[in-house]
C-alpha cells in the first residue's frame, strides 16, 4: 500500500474523488457555534440540524449525510449565510450538496431532483420556462398518477384565469441550447 | 427614470399581474422600462441545485445582453429569485477575474460578453430609492386611510446582499405603504421564508411555513408581496391551511405595485387584479371595488 492509498483509507474523506471535499473546504472554519441551526425557518423538519450536519461533512460521513433530508429542506433563505459569524456562504454550501445528490441520481431525493431537472429540460427546449409543460414533464419522470392529483385544485384555478394552459412537451431553437453545450462541454474538460 | 427591464418566466405566466402592475405603475410614476430583447430564464433555484457552473452562465447572458443594449446602466427586476441569480453573478464576476474568464467563454457561444456594467437592482430597491415620495403623493387618488396593510419582503431580495434594506429587519415598504394612507401592520415576519419551491417537493414543510406567516398576518387588511414565488405560496394554499390549523386564514394578498397603483387611481384592468387569487369581499368592499370581478 502506497503513502496516498494509505491516506485515503485512514481519512477516506481526504480521498482526491472524495465528492465532499468541496463542500469541506466551503465550511472548513465552522466553530459549531450553532447560529445556522438557530437561524433556520425548516430546523423544525430536519432530521440533522444544520450544525450537525457540517460537522458530519468535516468527519467525511457521507452516509449519514445523504440519509438525511436536511440539505434537500434548504430554502435558499440566507439566513445562516447572513448570521453565520465566520462568513461562511452555507446556502452555498447546501447548494453544493443537493448537486451532488442530484449527480448521482440519488433515490432518497427524487421528487427534488426530479422536479430541478424539469424545470431545466423546460429551460433548455424553450430559453424560459414554460409553466405547465415543467410541471407535466414532473409528473412523468416521477411516475406517480397520484401526484398530480395534490396540485390539481391550484391547476384548475390558474387555467381559469388562464395563467398557465395544458401544454404538450415542445422544443423550439432558442439560444440556451448552445449555453447548455458548453457547459456540458467544459465541464467533460475539467 | 429609465430602466432596463428583466421580467423572468413567471412574469409571462402565473404571474402575469406583478408585470402588467409593474409595469402600469412604473409608466404612471414616469418611469421608462425598456425590456431586455431576447432574454433567457435565470435558472431560478432549480438550476443551481443540480449545476453551479450553469446556474452563473444562465443569468450571465441577460446581464451581457443589458450591457450590450447599454440603453440604462440599472436592470430592473422584479422577481426576488431571478434578481438574486443576477445580482450574485454580477457580484461574483467583478471580484473573481478567473469566472470572469469562464463566463465569457461560455457566453461567446451566443457573441455575448460579460463586462460589468450594468448594476442589477430589484423593483423594491428602485421604487423606494428612485421615486420622489411627493412626487407619488401628488398623484393619490384613492386613501387607504383605515387600512392595516403587512408588507411582506420575503428572503432573496434582502439576503444574502444588503443592497438597499437591512436583511434582519427590513422597513423600506412602510414609507410607501404609509402613503398611501395606510397603517403599517405590525409584525416581524416581513423576511421570514414563505418555503421558496417546497410547496412542490415538500408541502407539508411549506404549509406549516405559510401557515405560520399567515396567522401572524391576523388582523390585517393585506399583506403586500415583492415576490412571485412568496405571493403564490401565500394566495394559493389559504384553504387547505384554514382546514389543517382549524381557524379562516383568509387574507387579501397583493402585489406591492397592485397597492401602489390603487392608491393612484389605475383601475382593477391596469393592474390586473382579477388575475389573484386572494382577494376577500371584506376587503373589496372596504375600498368600495365591486365584488363581482
Amino acid at each position: 500500500m502506497n503513502q496516498t492509498e494509505l491516506q485515503e483509507k485512514q481519512n477516506p474523506s481526504r480521498a482526491p474523488e472524495n465528492p465532499l471535499a468541496e463542500v469541506q473546504n466551503m465550511v472548513n472554519s465552522c466553530i459549531q457555534c450553532g447560529t445556522c441551526s438557530g437561524s433556520c425557518p425548516n430546523a423544525f423538519a430536519m432530521d440533522l440540524t444544520p450544525r450537525r450536519l457540517w460537522r458530519k461533512v468535516l468527519l467525511g460521513q457521507t452516509d449519514d449525510i445523504f440519509r438525511s433530508r436536511t440539505f434537500s429542506l434548504c430554502s435558499d433563505c440566507y439566513y445562516c449565510t447572513l448570521r453565520c459569524p465566520r462568513g461562511l456562504a452555507l446556502t452555498e454550501a447546501m447548494n453544493a450538496l443537493k448537486q451532488i445528490a442530484a449527480r448521482e441520481d440519488m433515490d432518497r431525493y427524487k421528487q427534488s431532483i426530479r422536479f430541478y431537472k424539469s424545470f431545466l429540460s423546460s429551460v433548455r427546449r424553450h430559453g424560459r420556462v414554460h409553466e405547465m409543460e415543467f410541471m407535466s414533464l414532473f409528473f412523468l419522470s416521477m411516475k406517480n398518477p397520484f401526484l398530480p392529483l395534490a396540485f390539481t385544485p391550484l391547476g384548475l384555478r390558474l387555467m381559469a384565469k388562464r395563467k398557465i394552459a395544458i401544454q404538450i412537451p415542445s422544443r423550439e431553437p432558442n439560444p440556451l441550447e448552445a449555453i447548455f453545450r458548453k457547459v456540458e462541454e467544459m465541464e467533460g474538460r475539467s | 427614470m429609465k430602466y432596463l427591464y428583466y421580467p423572468g418566466c413567471s412574469l409571462e405566466g402565473t404571474a402575469l399581474e406583478y408585470n402588467k402592475s409593474t409595469r402600469a405603475f412604473m409608466q404612471a410614476v414616469g418611469a421608462e422600462l425598456i425590456e431586455l430583447d431576447d432574454w433567457t430564464c435565470c435558472g431560478a433555484t432549480a438550476v443551481d441545485s443540480v449545476n453551479h457552473l450553469l446556474a452563473i452562465a444562465l443569468p450571465a447572458r441577460n446581464i451581457a445582453l443589458a450591457e450590450k443594449m447599454a440603453a440604462s446602466k440599472d436592470l430592473l427586476v422584479p422577481c426576488s429569485a431571478c434578481y438574486l441569480n443576477l445580482k450574485k453573478v454580477e457580484d461574483k464576476t467583478r471580484h473573481d477575474s478567473e469566472l470572469l474568464k469562464k463566463v465569457n467563454e461560455i457566453l461567446h457561444e451566443n457573441g455575448l460578453q460579460l463586462q460589468g456594467k450594468v448594476r442589477v437592482r430589484h423593483l423594491l430597491d428602485v421604487v423606494s430609492k428612485d421615486l420622489d415620495l411627493p412626487v407619488f403623493q401628488n398623484l393619490l387618488k384613492r386613501s387607504f386611510a383605515g387600512f392595516q396593510i403587512a408588507p411582506y419582503y420575503g428572503c432573496q431580495c434582502l439576503r444574502p446582499y444588503a443592497v438597499f434594506d437591512d436583511p434582519e429587519a427590513p422597513r423600506s415598504m412602510e414609507p410607501l405603504i404609509q402613503a398611501t394612507g395606510a397603517e403599517v401592520y405590525a409584525w416581524d415576519m416581513g423576511g421570514r421564508c414563505c418555503g421558496a419551491s417546497h410547496m412542490n417537493t415538500q408541502m407539508e414543510v411549506g404549509l406549516e411555513l405559510v401557515a405560520a406567516l399567515l396567522q401572524q398576518a391576523k388582523g390585517a387588511d393585506a399583506i403586500v408581496t415583492v415576490c412571485p414565488m412568496c405571493q403564490m405560496n401565500l394566495e394559493a394554499y389559504q384553504q387547505k391551511i384554514s382546514k389543517l390549523k382549524k381557524e379562516d386564514l383568509h387574507i387579501t394578498i397583493l402585489y406591492l405595485p397592485q397597492l401602489l397603483g390603487l392608491a393612484i387611481g389605475l383601475t382593477e384592468k391596469d393592474l390586473a387584479l382579477d388575475l389573484n387569487l386572494s382577494i376577500t369581499k371584506s376587503f373589496r368592499d372596504k375600498l368600495a371595488l365591486p365584488n363581482d370581478a
